[in-house]
């Protein structure tokens, strides 16, 4: 049987090299910047233009201009008098990040020339506070950490039947910051190099990560419960070894469907969603590879006593 | 064997119930009990889209006072009351920003169907007030009257400068107009307020909403009524304590926005706070205490204007992504039938069921759809597929240690089933506990999420368990000798 779980220090290490450079970035990012990650209009407010073209204007021509500027996020919505008979030319409002009032002025003339008139006197751009205020944001923190501390506590009480049911609840803890630590890198990095910035859709991404993480982990672990009532007396390593084996098709098949789902959106979804969605795809990656590579090799390296802290209870193992 | 006929059955009606719902011309349901010709229940079965898909009632509120006289301090508190008082409202998900400098709210509502209730809700100054009855004997008479007072001449006062001191040009620029100031439609009545029989003057205020801590709407005592019982904070206390100690034996009226709501009689001293009753409908006392419990605003608003947003995300990125989503399913789809074949074809019914079930339950609750939710349900879509690769994973294994058939069917749902429980249990967890933070704290986007993962998860226990199995049971039945020796079409 290939032994997958003899190289574990590479996992490991492939974990490492990944997400070192993202702690990195987030200090970095927070040295200069105060914030991890890019925050974006929705965590720390912006500019809000108020449009009024004399002619009609697309959506994706209106996005041309802000980009020329170096706005990628810009928020675009129409706007339409409640009684329809005022309609003129179009309306619309855009959210962008913070803007100077000379780059303003420079922007509206622009969408001016480039596309229609616009109205001076019913344009207008003023700064917003932030949507998402800074008590919704620790909220969400808080509750990922309530959520952790509940998982751990439910999977301990599940594997309560296997031996250091303790163990296994840690791990896949374990997995789950691994996976929040790469998602946050990533972002991070993206942010320093593309101008990618942490939205309200973020949260999202980031909290369904941490679902698919945890649910990922335990078919994993389900395999180790129900093999090591199966094969009593099995050399741990080979126990654990036979249930990642077993899960694999598993594991991919269901990670190939996420990914055909995904794709999808990234191909041919429209612009708005993209950063959601390759996070999105980034976190699951992550999620599947810290579920076989290191919260199962996590396992039996606390099982031999090669977790420096952990070695306490420390086993007599032929090498 | 009749188990199965059983859940066939049921999985039928499921089915034929949810189509019904998610025909996209559903008429609702109206069913009139009493044959009055009136529908008692009358219910509207619609998909609900956010403000980021759907777009929205924009609502500009401008600042009624002149600019010298307001703190940001207090647009932000202005703010955050139209936030707690629009999530109050029931609406999922809006935006609410302060413009700076401005002196100006910006609020987008999605899929508004009463903007006058909206906007009057929002701006609602909920002006409180506790006021001074005594000497007037029996005062049931002045219940709903329309009384003056002295705090509301201090607000009109204040209201006047501003109006007076805002010159033209000294703010930005709308293209609409702004709308007429509701006041005008509330003094058109003839019954101008009345004052004080006893004095001619106006009624004196007491104390207003500002001198209370909370307030929550309740049933009374005997259950019959809905009452607003509020507590006091400590200068509403020093006040209110003082004053009814001096007047016990006399009336207190209890006024909302210049109309007598109640005047119950003092019996003791009220420190700490009370009751107010008013014979009010569940709807009412709830929007009183909601009133009452964010606080009057410290800054009067007026409504600048009034306009439809598109959504967020923007409405061409929009069709793009349903369409790409559309594609993905199709790909998922086409891989369950390729990889596990039979298999897979029950899995494809178990997974269009799912998906049509979850579209009925979003249309009956109503969830408002927004792509944090939508992102909930793909997810769970993820986790339905799983369900069935879990399964028929276990069922190839079964098959090549060379079991029988349909006992390996059997085998593969029995041996899957602790994996499928104990992944979807831990998310679910998770979902609760997003949740309860989200409602807690108005992170919207969070609940909506919330409700549509777990909606999915525990909808995908009975698809990709039960009617998984169920047809796969009923192809055996018909088809079993034919496949038995065929591995191929199991997916081996």
């Amino acid at each position: 049987m290939f032994n997958f779980v003899k190289n574990r220090k590479y996992y490991f290490l492939v974990s490492t090299l990944v997400i070192v450079p993202g702690i990195v970035a987030m200090l970095f990012s927070l040295a200069t910047t105060g914030a991890p990650v890019r925050l974006g209009i929705d965590f720390v407010g912006g500019s809000l233009f108020e449009l009024q073209f004399s002619a009609p204007v697309t959506e994706d021509a209106i996005r041309d201009v802000f980009s020329q500027y170096g706005l990628q996020d810009v928020v675009l919505q129409e706007l339409q008098p409640i009684e329809a008979s005022m309609i003129s030319g179009s309306r619309w409002q855009a959210r962008t990040s913070f803007v100077e009032p000379e780059v303003t002025e420079e922007i509206t003339a622009a969408l001016s020339e480039q596309l229609a008139p616009l109205d001076k006197d019913a344009t207008n751009v003023q700064q917003v506070s932030p949507t998402i205020g800074a008590e919704v944001t620790q909220a969400a923190v808080v509750a990922v950490v309530v959520a952790t501390v509940v998982i751990l506590l439910f999977i301990v009480f599940a594997f309560r039947q296997v031996p250091n049911a303790f163990r296994y609840g840690v791990c896949a803890i374990a997995a789950m910051i691994h996976d929040i630590l790469v998602v946050m890198g990533v972002m991070s990095i993206l942010g320093l190099l593309f101008g990618w910035e942490v939205d309200a859709l973020f949260l999202t991404a980031m909290l369904t990560v941490i679902g698919f993480s945890v649910q990922d982990t335990i078919v994993v672990f389900d395999r180790i419960r129900e093999n090591s009532r199966k094969r009593r007396g099995e050399d741990y390593e080979m126990l654990v070894n036979r249930s990642v084996l077993e899960t694999i098709h598993r594991s991919l098949a269901t990670q190939l469907n996420a990914f055909f789902i995904m794709a999808a959106l990234l191909l041919f979804g429209g612009a708005t969603i993209k950063q959601f969605v390759a996070i999105l795809f980034i976190g699951m990656a992550s999620g599947t590879y810290s579920s076989i590579f290191n919260a199962v090799p996590l396992l039996v390296s606390w099982e031999k006593g090669e977790i420096p802290l952990l070695s306490r209870g420390r086993r007599q193992q032929p090498a | 064997m009749s188990g199965h006929i059983r859940w066939l059955i049921v999985t039928i009606v499921v089915a034929v119930v949810s189509i019904w719902m998610v025909l996209p011309d559903n008429p609702g349901i109206h069913l009139d009990l009493n044959n009055d010709g009136k529908a008692e229940i009358a219910r509207t079965i619609a998909i609900r889209p956010g403000l980021d898909l759907q777009g929205g009632l924009r609502v500009l509120l401008a600042a009624d006072l002149p600019a010298d006289q307001i703190t940001a301090g207090d647009m932000e508190t202005a703010r955050r009351i139209v936030e707690n008082r629009v999530n109050a409202l029931g609406v999922v998900e809006p935006v609410i920003q302060l413009q700076e400098g401005a002196n100006r709210i910006v609020v987008e509502l999605p899929g508004i169907s009463d903007p006058e209730t909206a906007i009057a809700t929002i701006r609602e100054t909920g002006l409180l007030e506790f006021v001074d009855f005594s000497g007037l004997g029996d005062v049931s008479h002045l219940y709903g009257a329309r009384i003056l007072t002295t705090a509301q001449l201090e607000q009109q006062a204040a209201r006047q400068q501003a109006q007076a001191t805002t010159a033209p040009g000294e703010q930005q620029p709308t293209a609409t107009p702004a709308t007429p100031q509701p006041e005008n439609t509330e003094t058109t009545d003839a019954n101008a307020p009345i004052v004080n029989p006893r004095t001619g003057q106006p009624f004196v205020t007491v104390m207003t909403g500002a001198g209370l801590q909370s307030a929550i709407a309740q049933v009374d005592r005997l259950g019959t009524e809905w009452v607003v019982n509020f507590t006091l904070n400590e200068r509403g206390a020093e006040i209110f304590g003082d004053f009814t100690a001096r007047h016990i034996g006399q009336p207190l009226a209890i006024v909302l926005d210049g109309v007598v709501i109640s005047a119950p009689v003092i019996r003791d001293a009220l420190t700490d706070g009370g009751t107010i009753s008013g014979a009010f409908t569940q709807e009412e006392a709830q929007q009183l205490a909601v009133q009452l419990r964010y606080g009057a605003l410290p800054v009067p608003l007026r409504v600048e204007s009034v306009e439809s947003v598109g959504p967020t995300l923007g409405r061409v990125s929009i069709n793009r992504s349903i369409q790409a989503g559309v594609l993905g399913v199709i790909t998922v789809l086409a891989f369950m039938l390729l990889y596990y074949r039979v298999p897979g074809i029950t899995a494809d019914v178990a997974l269009l069921l799912f998906g049509i079930m979850n579209i009925a339950l979003f249309k009956f609750i109503p969830v408002t759809l927004t792509l944090p939710a939508i992102t909930g349900f793909l997810i769970s879509v993820g986790t339905a597929v799983d369900g069935n690769i879990l399964i028929f994973e276990r069922i190839k294994e079964e098959l090549r240690k060379g079991r029988k058939l349909n006992i390996a069917v059997e085998a593969g749902f029995d041996r899957a089933w602790t994996s499928i429980r104990d992944s979807n249990l831990s998310t679910i967890i998770i979902c609760v506990i997003l949740y309860l933070f989200g409602s807690t704290f108005g992170a919207g986007s969070v609940r909506g999420f919330a409700i549509t993962l777990a909606l999915g998860l525990v909808l995908n226990l009975f698809t990709a368990v039960i009617v998984t199995r169920t047809l796969l049971i009923l192809v055996m039945q018909v088809a079993g000798d034919k496949l038995e020796h065929r591995m191929w079409w199991m997916g081996i």
